[in-house]
């Protein structure tokens, strides 16, 4: 309620301040931008200054993760500035222009429209699927790219925007990854597939249920409940009849853990498989001991899975070890650096077909983008319940299932 | 048969919290002809604040059963005064109203209660502390937990309770009389306004150990929790036969087993590939082994409302009601 009402006169407040002067926010972004510059040993005239926007929540309920972000692309930026990179044979200064979002979709299409007025090059985010649709097609529509790092809801690259791109995995990527990994790994005959009847859960057991069924795997009918069942002893009931060897549910933790919990109540010993909804710690919460071993993934790699290089860096600059996101905005921030590199300008029209056709090798990994600007073969990444916490095991990329241990020997 | 034994097991734990819950109901019902639609939010904060207290006292190395019971204890006390205010500011100033008004009052009551809740505990849904170790038995095959059998066990001693008192007391002889007509108990020197009064009370503690029940058995509470069990418990009220104790007993139990059979069984049922001539027609579907259900576990909500449909168009009384022209 507090922060409902907080967000409320932030977004007030924004609002008020573009109301009564267009001219305010923009003296402040060229001070921003001209501070460091003014730093510099007087820039020489032929300096180019190339901007570099980047929203996320820096207040409210998540702004440590905004802040994770945000220090990511810094990161890429001041390394840039630092290499001395040269465009259109001359010197480049990055400048990092950082807006708050909110992880408000209205306040998100207005520092959007902020950044376009501050004419940006390039736009690192936004960090919420639900503040980057909207504020994509903002960009969009000035033709300024930009990349999200963790922005997963599929929606996003299905809008048909040219400038969009993203380097984490999306959302209907995890079905197929975790179904392969569980077919690979722990082998069931018959699985049992449930979901919570909302666009989420149902999308995601699809996938799941395409992948175990192209597998070779009996799938039981799908049983359903709903975004509020708390009472699953009807269906798990039934299902103990038919045991499964493992069971998948499309849905919330909220619901989850009292699925999984009534489950090892009624003797199920059926491996339980989730999505990233209900993978997080507070399955062991809901489910007690239960919650011990179950799986379930989440896109991406968890941050200490990034490259050594980028993580020492990191923690050197910032004294703090990134929370989620960080590797895959400072990915985002350095894709945008190294297309205007290879197009030799900053010209969103001119470096956007670099970025189309690019393939570098970040902190995540290497990155190349399909048509959709969805990153080719990204990575979703296995977890299990141990001790109480998730854990990572395992990495699928591309269909092919790695251990977590071989995949950061990998990088 | 052992997944129908499991299904029935299931059914009657469920259906016996059920059955306290529309004790509440119909005693409430029973007196003043009031369908107290924030009953289940009563219920509700019984299981928040038992929530709250067993949180602050599961670290504390108490023994489970102990910090269980301290929970509930403190539960009681906070849903008998919400009931008594509910009755004493809600009510009362509109018992001569027409009936309209005092049903609709209750409806904003139970928006109120349930909005407080989300302010003092939490939206979010909260997790019981898992602190009571639950044994499993084996029945014939099904599986039968040391805490359904203590959660029948109190349902069972609640209603033998509850039906001891209302006919056995002489506070329970005031009840059935004001029941039957106020204005002569009145006459005859009872205290109306208090017997009503602890009717009110005595379903908000039924309601409070309701809640912990509730919250233990499923390990989750949350401010919404209440709406729905509530109105399932005011169906099973129905079933049963509302403003009759035995029956609301009954109904509550039944509704359950109902409940849970429905669900287990639904999907089989309405998969149309199991009837020979249907899987003529959808044969894409069908094709081996494939099914095509109609409707899924997730319409198990579905059932306690259309038994109550049932209940009200071929038995309008209930199963034990008694049949008189202006009730129900």
């Amino acid at each position: 309620m507090k922060n409902s009402k907080l967000a409320l006169s932030l977004l007030a407040a924004s609002i008020a301040l573009i109301g009564c002067g267009e001219q305010k926010p923009a003296p402040k972004a060229e001070q921003k931008a001209a501070s460091p510059a003014a730093e510099a040993p007087k820039p020489a005239a032929d300096a180019v200054e190339v901007r570099i926007g980047h929203a996320a929540p820096l207040t409210g309920g998540i702004a440590h993760l905004g802040k994770d972000n945000e220090n990511g692309a810094k990161l890429a930026i001041d390394e840039a500035n630092e290499a001395g990179v040269k465009i259109g044979g001359k010197a480049a200064k990055f400048t990092l222009i950082g807006v708050d979002d909110q992880a408000d979709p209205k306040t998100g299409t207005t520092v959007a429209q902020k950044l376009v007025d501050d004419k940006v090059n390039g736009v690192v985010g936004h960090l919420n699927s639900g503040t980057t649709i909207p504020a994509s097609a903002i960009y969009n529509q000035a033709g300024i790219p930009m990349i999200s790092g963790s922005a997963t809801n599929p929606k996003l690259t299905e809008q048909g925007f040219k400038n969009v791109f993203r380097v984490v995995g999306r959302d209907d990527q995890q079905g197929p990854a975790i179904a392969s990994y569980l077919a690979g790994e722990k082998k069931p005959k018959v699985v049992a597939v449930i979901d919570d009847a909302t666009a989420y859960g149902e999308g995601i057991a699809n996938e799941v249920e395409k992948t175990l069924k192209a597998a070779n795997i009996k799938v039981l009918p799908r049983e359903k409940g709903t975004d509020k069942t708390t009472d699953w002893k009807a269906i798990l009931t039934k299902l103990r009849g038919r045991k499964p060897d493992a069971v998948f549910y499309g849905g919330m933790d909220a619901t989850g853990g009292p699925l999984l919990k009534q489950g090892r109540e009624l003797g199920i010993k059926a491996v339980f498989s989730f999505g990233d909804g209900a993978c997080t710690d507070k399955m062991q919460e809901l489910a007690g001991d239960a919650a011990e071993g179950l799986l379930c993934s989440q896109a991406g790699i968890p941050p200490q899975a990034a490259s050594k290089t980028f993580l020492d860096s990191y923690k050197k600059k910032f004294n703090v070890d990134p929370i989620l996101y960080a590797p895959f905005t400072y990915d985002s921030a350095n894709l945008l650096i190294e297309a205007m590199k290879k197009a030799d300008s900053t010209d969103p029209a001119k470096y956007l077909p670099e970025l189309q056709k690019i393939s570098h090798k970040g902190a995540t990994g290497t990155i190349s983008f399909d048509e959709k600007g969805d990153r080719k073969d990204a990575e979703i990444t296995i977890f299990t319940m141990k001790g109480g916490k998730i854990a990572p095991i395992a990495v699928v990329k591309g269909g092919k299932t790695q251990s977590y241990e071989e995949f950061l020997k990998s990088r | 048969m052992d997944i129908f034994l499991q299904q029935v097991i299931n059914g009657v734990t469920l259906g016996s919290v059920y059955a306290i819950v529309a004790l509440g109901y119909t005693m409430v019902y029973g007196i003043i002809q009031l369908i107290n639609f924030a009953h289940g939010e009563v219920v509700m904060i019984g299981a928040m604040v038992a929530f709250t207290v067993i949180t602050a006292l599961a670290a504390g190395g108490m023994p489970p059963l102990a910090v269980v019971l301290v929970g509930t204890a403190a539960a009681i006390p906070v849903c008998m005064a919400i009931g008594y205010g509910m009755e004493r500011l809600a009510y009362r100033p509109l018992r001569r109203a027409p009936r309209l008004a005092p049903l609709i009052t209750a409806i904003g009551v139970s928006i109120i209660l349930q909005h407080l809740a989300m302010l003092v505990f939490s939206r979010n849904v909260l997790a019981f502390p898992q602190i009571i170790h639950v044994t499993t038995f084996n029945v014939g095959g099904a599986a039968i937990t040391s805490m359904q059998i203590a959660i029948i066990g109190v349902c069972l001693a609640m209603m033998g309770g509850l039906t001891l008192l209302v006919y056995r007391t002489r506070l329970g002889t005031a009840m059935r009389a004001t029941a039957q007509n106020q204005q002569v108990a009145g006459l005859m020197g009872i205290d109306i306004n208090r017997v009503i009064a602890f009717t009110f009370v005595l379903g908000a503690a039924l309601g409070a150990v309701a809640g912990v029940l509730y919250g233990t058995y499923y390990g989750i509470a949350q401010y919404t929790m209440g709406s729905i069990l509530g109105l399932k418990a005011f169906s099973a009220a129905v079933l049963g036969g509302i403003g009759n104790v035995p029956g609301a007993m009954l109904g509550g139990i039944l509704l359950g087993v109902v409940e849970a059979l429905g669900a287990g069984y639904i999907g089989d049922i309405s998969d149309l590939c199991a009837y020979g001539w249907l899987a003529g027609l959808l044969e894409s579907q069908c094709a081996d082994g494939g099914h095509f259900i109609l409707f899924g576990s997730n319409y198990q909500d579905v059932f306690a409302f259309l038994v109550l449909v049932l209940v009200l168009v071929f038995r309008p009384q209930g199963l034990l009601g008694e049949r008189v022209g202006d009730r129900a």
